[in-house]
C-alpha cells in the first residue's frame, strides 16, 4: 500500500534540515558551518577596515562602535573616510544609507519566510541581514524538500548571521586595536566570491534563472563606475526584469 | 554634527532598510508578481557580486587567460555544478587561484 507523501518522514538529516524539521540545534550548526568560510573571508575586511578607520583620525572607540552600530562593512569603509575629511554629516549619512540600499533587496526576499516569527525575532534577525548572512540563508530557505515549511529555519539564519558578527567584532577590533598588518599574498578575500559560485551555481534550476544571473552579472560588470555601490542594485534589477521576462515567454 | 551622532544615524538608516520589507510584508499580502520577482532576487545578487570580483582587476576589465581569479572562478563553477558542494568548491577554487599566482610568480604563466 503507498504511503501518501504527506505521512512519511523526512529519511536523512539533510532532508531534515531541508524541510526544516531539524532540531533549533542542528540548524544552528547548520548555519555556523555554512557561514563559516564566508567569515573567514571577511577577516582582511575586518583588519583592514580597523586600521584605515585609525588612519583616518577617528577614536579607536567610534571606529569599533559602528562594527556594531552600523555592521556593513563597505559603509563602514566610506563614512570612516569621510568623517576623516570633515565631510559635512548629511553627506556621510546619506552616501552610507545608499550604499546599502541593497540590503532592502534582501529584506524583501527573506521576508516571506519570516512572517510568522515573533517580533523579537524579526528584529534580530533584520539587525544580521548583511550580505554574507543573506547568501546562505535565502540558499537554505530555497532548498527544495518534499516537505514545505519554514519550521527551524530562523535558528539557521540566526547562527550564520552570529557568526559573521562575532568574526567582523573580532577582526575589526584587532585592526583597531592592533593596527595589525594585513596578512599578505594569501587573497583570502577570493573565497567571498568562490562561496557565492558555489552557492549560486547549484540553484540555477531554469533559463529563467540562469537568465537573471547572467543579465545581472554582466551589468554589475558594466556598471561598477558608479558610485555608491548603486551599481549592484541596478544590476539586480535588471537581472531580476531578464529572469521574469525569460519566464513570461515559457 | 558629533562623529557619534552621525554614526547612530547610520545604524539607525542601515537596520531600518534590513527591517523594512520583513516588517512591511508581515502587514500585507505579497502579490503573485512579486513573489515572482523576488524568486530572482538571490540568482541575480550573487551574480552581480560575483562577476565583477572575477572579471575587475582594479577596477578594469580583464578577460584574459592572464586573470587567475577568472580562471579559478570558472574552474569553480564547474566544481560547484558537478559537485553541489560548497566546500568543495572553495578548495578548489582557492587551490587553483594560489597555484596559478604562484606559475605566475615564477613567469610559468600566462
Amino acid at each position: 500500500m503507498d504511503v501518501p507523501k504527506e505521512k512519511a518522514a523526512p529519511e536523512s538529516p539533510d532532508e531534515n534540515l531541508a524541510a526544516g524539521a531539524a532540531s533549533a540545534r542542528s540548524q544552528v550548526l547548520a548555519g555556523f558551518k555554512a557561514e563559516l568560510p564566508l567569515a573567514v573571508g571577511t577577516i582582511p575586511f575586518g583588519l583592514i577596515y580597523g586600521a584605515l578607520a585609525l588612519g583616518t583620525g577617528l577614536p579607536a572607540s567610534a571606529a569599533q562602535a559602528m562594527s556594531s552600530i552600523v555592521f556593513a562593512g563597505s559603509a563602514q569603509f566610506i563614512s570612516a573616510q569621510l568623517l576623516g575629511q570633515s565631510t559635512p554629516a548629511i553627506v556621510v549619512i546619506i552616501t552610507a544609507g545608499m550604499i546599502n540600499l541593497r540590503h532592502a533587496l534582501y529584506s524583501a526576499s527573506v521576508a516571506p519566510y519570516l512572517q510568522h516569527l515573533p517580533s523579537r525575532w524579526k528584529y534580530v534577525l533584520a539587525y544580521l541581514l548583511t550580505d554574507e548572512a543573506y547568501a546562505v540563508t535565502i540558499t537554505h530557505y530555497q532548498k527544495e524538500s518534499r516537505f514545505s515549511g519554514v519550521g527551524n529555519k530562523h535558528w539557521f539564519f540566526l547562527s550564520a548571521g552570529l557568526t559573521l558578527w562575532i568574526t567582523w567584532q573580532a577582526s575589526t577590533a584587532v585592526g583597531v586595536f592592533l593596527g595589525a598588518a594585513i596578512p599578505s599574498g594569501w587573497s583570502l578575500d577570493f573565497t567571498l566570491a568562490l562561496t557565492f559560485i558555489g552557492l549560486l551555481v547549484p540553484n540555477l534550476k531554469d533559463r529563467a534563472g540562469a537568465a537573471a544571473a547572467l543579465i545581472a552579472g554582466v551589468c554589475a560588470v558594466l556598471a561598477v563606475g558608479l558610485p555608491i555601490k548603486l551599481g549592484l542594485v541596478l544590476a539586480s534589477f535588471v537581472g531580476i526584469a531578464a529572469g521574469m521576462w525569460v519566464e513570461a515567454r515559457k | 554634527m558629533s562623529i557619534w551622532l552621525v554614526i547612530l544615524a547610520i545604524g539607525a538608516i542601515t537596520f531600518a532598510t534590513r527591517l523594512s520589507f520583513i516588517l512591511l510584508f508581515s502587514r500585507m499580502e505579497m502579490g503573485s508578481f512579486l513573489q515572482q520577482a523576488l524568486r530572482f532576487v538571490p540568482p541575480a545578487v550573487l551574480a552581480a557580486i560575483i562577476f565583477p570580483e572575477l572579471v575587475l582587476r582594479e577596477g578594469v576589465m580583464d578577460l584574459s587567460p592572464g586573470n587567475e581569479r577568472l580562471l579559478a572562478g570558472m574552474l569553480a563553477a564547474v566544481v560547484a555544478w558537478r559537485t553541489r558542494n560548497v566546500l568543495l568548491t572553495l578548495g578548489v577554487g582557492m587551490a587553483a587561484l594560489w597555484l596559478l599566482q604562484a606559475l605566475s610568480a615564477r613567469g610559468l604563466f600566462p
